[in-house]
């Protein structure tokens, strides 16, 4: 036992600059993520600055009742789950369909082009984006001229709660699915050539060979993108949120990631504020728990 | 591979394939264009034409010129640059450390540091937490608010570190041979090696400081160290332009707000074309797993 101690003491000795190496990464994530995820139990407490957290007096559940009787909560949890839905049933598969189409191009320059010029709005920021977005739906914009050539009347695209969740989705859509076939297509790569020779010699056409090869082999890569995504069901797009939310589309755009911000940093509610954020972050973690489970079960392949 | 001869319905595939993608792109790429156009033409002349531009109507740069002249556009283009290479140099250089610590196998404890990075993938305080760290730290209204709370990101660590692990161990012994130390290991032999991961790693943390706006408008009070994205919400979103031009007419603050889009996206799509070939040696497949 001695003997295995002194050895480990000089196997750490012989990694010190390893660790000395690591060691600001690692107060890095202890000051900046675990410290915040311990401040969650002013969730649990009345917090009041002048009293510190931990000075602050414990109130058990009462944020979360308060926050389940409230008049926003069904709608909050409605506003969230719909988005979330529209954009994982409209947004999340396109990106495999494009990377599927670009892998039958042949022509390798063309090919570069396009996805040159696809993964650029990914990287145009927020704020740029909502931007445009409010300068060509406007009443005035650009595409109500181009639909009143056609015939039809302005629509109000930014502030009414019809449009606002195909606004929020399409333009998700325009940005990233370029962006998104890049993992798709590292993966398709990857699949073994000569497969497609000996399906091609068993007389396999294109059809038989994108169901029995292609997708099998990207398989693995969606039902990771999947579970993360999941994972994330109840946060995504908060930013996004934030920029094209207005008085006209607020009962629709109201999610629980946005009414965080607003009960605590508009209004100072901070314990209630981190009860909210507490509940989503369970939520989002229990989803991902559920379906990486489920995925194991099904297809063995995991996060971990 | 594909000498196979094509069936009718291939050929009638190709052709619509390679259509629909070249529509894509014009759809992806047309906004921009006609953002360009319009911050180079007439305002008047736009607002008579109407509906899509080709090419500039009237040509005039006179919005550009308001552009320069003014002091909030300015000062954020200054404070964002600052707030890039200074976020990005911190960033790089604990991603190198995490990502080369985490993937030689001599790392002590490495399972636990594995599993403590990347729980943070999943689970976080959330907003409110970390914005009474930040307070309680005294950083409101300090430029560190930007810089510090986003050091790492877990994803760009685990980016590296799947590329570092692909690099043969036979090179590090080699130079533990010629008694080199972990440091000189990092940056004579596995940086530069590992240079498509690291040119991902910097456009990540580049483009996140470049457009990032919300921790700047929750941690800071002071308009002097205001990043250019938040300037940006007010002029675009807000649709403020009032500081610009008191005396425009209405015309002109559209052109206005297409030259300032024009100015703060250009960075990026110049930086663009020289990283872009290290999109996806630099991001391997692997990377998804972990």
């Amino acid at each position: 036992m001695r003997k295995n101690f002194d050895a480990n003491l000089k196997e750490l000795f012989k990694n010190r600059l390893l660790l000395l190496m690591f060691a600001p990464v690692f107060f890095y994530y202890v000051i900046f993520n675990y410290i915040p995820m311990f401040g969650l139990i002013i969730a649990f407490k009345d917090f009041r600055p002048y009293l510190g957290i931990l000075g602050s007096p414990w109130i058990g559940f009462d944020n979360f009742r308060q926050f389940f009787k409230s008049f926003y909560f069904w709608a909050l949890l409605r506003n969230t789950f719909v988005l979330n839905i529209y954009d994982l049933i409209f947004y999340f598969p396109m990106p495999i369909i494009l990377a599927l189409l670009l892998n039958e191009v042949k022509r390798k320059r063309f090919k570069t082009i396009i996805q040159t010029v696809s993964y650029i709005p990914h990287f145009i920021s927020l704020v740029v984006i909502v931007g445009l977005i409010y300068d060509f739906f406007s009443t005035n914009g650009i595409i109500n001229q181009i639909i009143g050539f056609l015939g039809i009347e302005p629509q109000r695209f930014l502030n009414t709660n019809k449009w606002y969740i195909p606004m929020f989705v399409g333009s998700t859509l325009w940005q990233n699915v370029g962006w998104g076939t890049i993992i798709y297509i590292s993966a398709l790569t990857s699949i073994d050539h000569a497969l497609y020779e000996a399906a091609y010699i068993d007389g396999a056409g294109s059809f038989k060979k994108l169901i029995y090869i292609t997708l099998p082999g990207i398989a693995p890569t969606i039902i990771i993108l999947l579970i993360l995504r999941i994972g994330h069901m109840m946060s995504v797009g908060f930013e996004k949120v934030l920029l094209l939310q207005n008085p006209g589309n607020i009962e629709v755009s109201e999610v629980i990631s946005t009414y965080v911000y607003r009960k605590g940093l508009i209004e100072a509610n901070y314990s209630f504020a981190a009860a909210v954020g507490l509940f989503n972050g369970i939520i989002n973690f229990l989803l991902l728990y559920l379906v990486n489970m489920l995925s194991r079960k099904f297809s063995e392949t995991s996060l971990w | 591979m594909q000498n196979f001869k094509k069936s009718i319905g291939e050929k009638i595939f190709g052709v619509s394939n390679y259509t629909f993608l070249i529509l894509l792109s014009i759809i992806t790429i047309y906004p921009f264009y006609y953002v360009l156009c319009a911050s180079l033409s007439d305002s008047y002349a736009v607002l008579a034409k109407g509906g899509l531009m080709l090419y500039p109507v009237g040509f005039n740069v006179g919005a550009y010129a308001l552009v320069f002249l003014n002091n909030n556009i300015v000062v954020g283009y200054a404070n964002t640059l600052f707030y890039v290479f200074a976020g990005v140099s911190l960033n790089i250089i604990l991603t190198m450390f995490a990502a080369y610590c985490l993937s030689r196998r001599t790392m002590p404890f490495k399972r636990f540091f594995m599993l403590m990075i990347t729980f943070t993938m999943y689970f976080s305080g959330g907003l409110i937490p970390n914005y009474l760290l930040v307070k309680s730290l005294g950083l409101l209204n300090s430029r560190l608010a930007l810089i510090l709370p986003g050091a790492v990101a877990t994803w760009n660590v685990i980016i590296l570190r799947t590329y570092m692990l692909s690099i043969p161990n036979s090179m590090e012994e080699a130079a533990r041979i010629d008694s080199a130390n972990d440091l000189n290991i990092l940056f004579r032999i596995i940086a530069p090696i590992s240079i498509p991961a690291i040119a991902v790693n910097i456009l990540f943390y580049a483009v996140g400081h470049w457009n990032s706006w919300f921790p700047a408008m929750i941690y800071l009070q002071d308009k002097n160290k205001f990043p250019l994205q938040l300037f940006l919400r007010q002029i675009l979103i807000q649709a403020d332009v009032s500081d610009m031009a008191d005396y425009a007419t209405e015309p002109i603050a559209e052109n206005i707000k297409y030259a300032t889009i024009i100015v703060s996206i250009i960075p990026i799509l110049f930086v663009f074309p020289f990283l872009q070939r290290f999109f996806v040696t630099g991001m391997m497949v692997g990377a998804i797993k972990e």
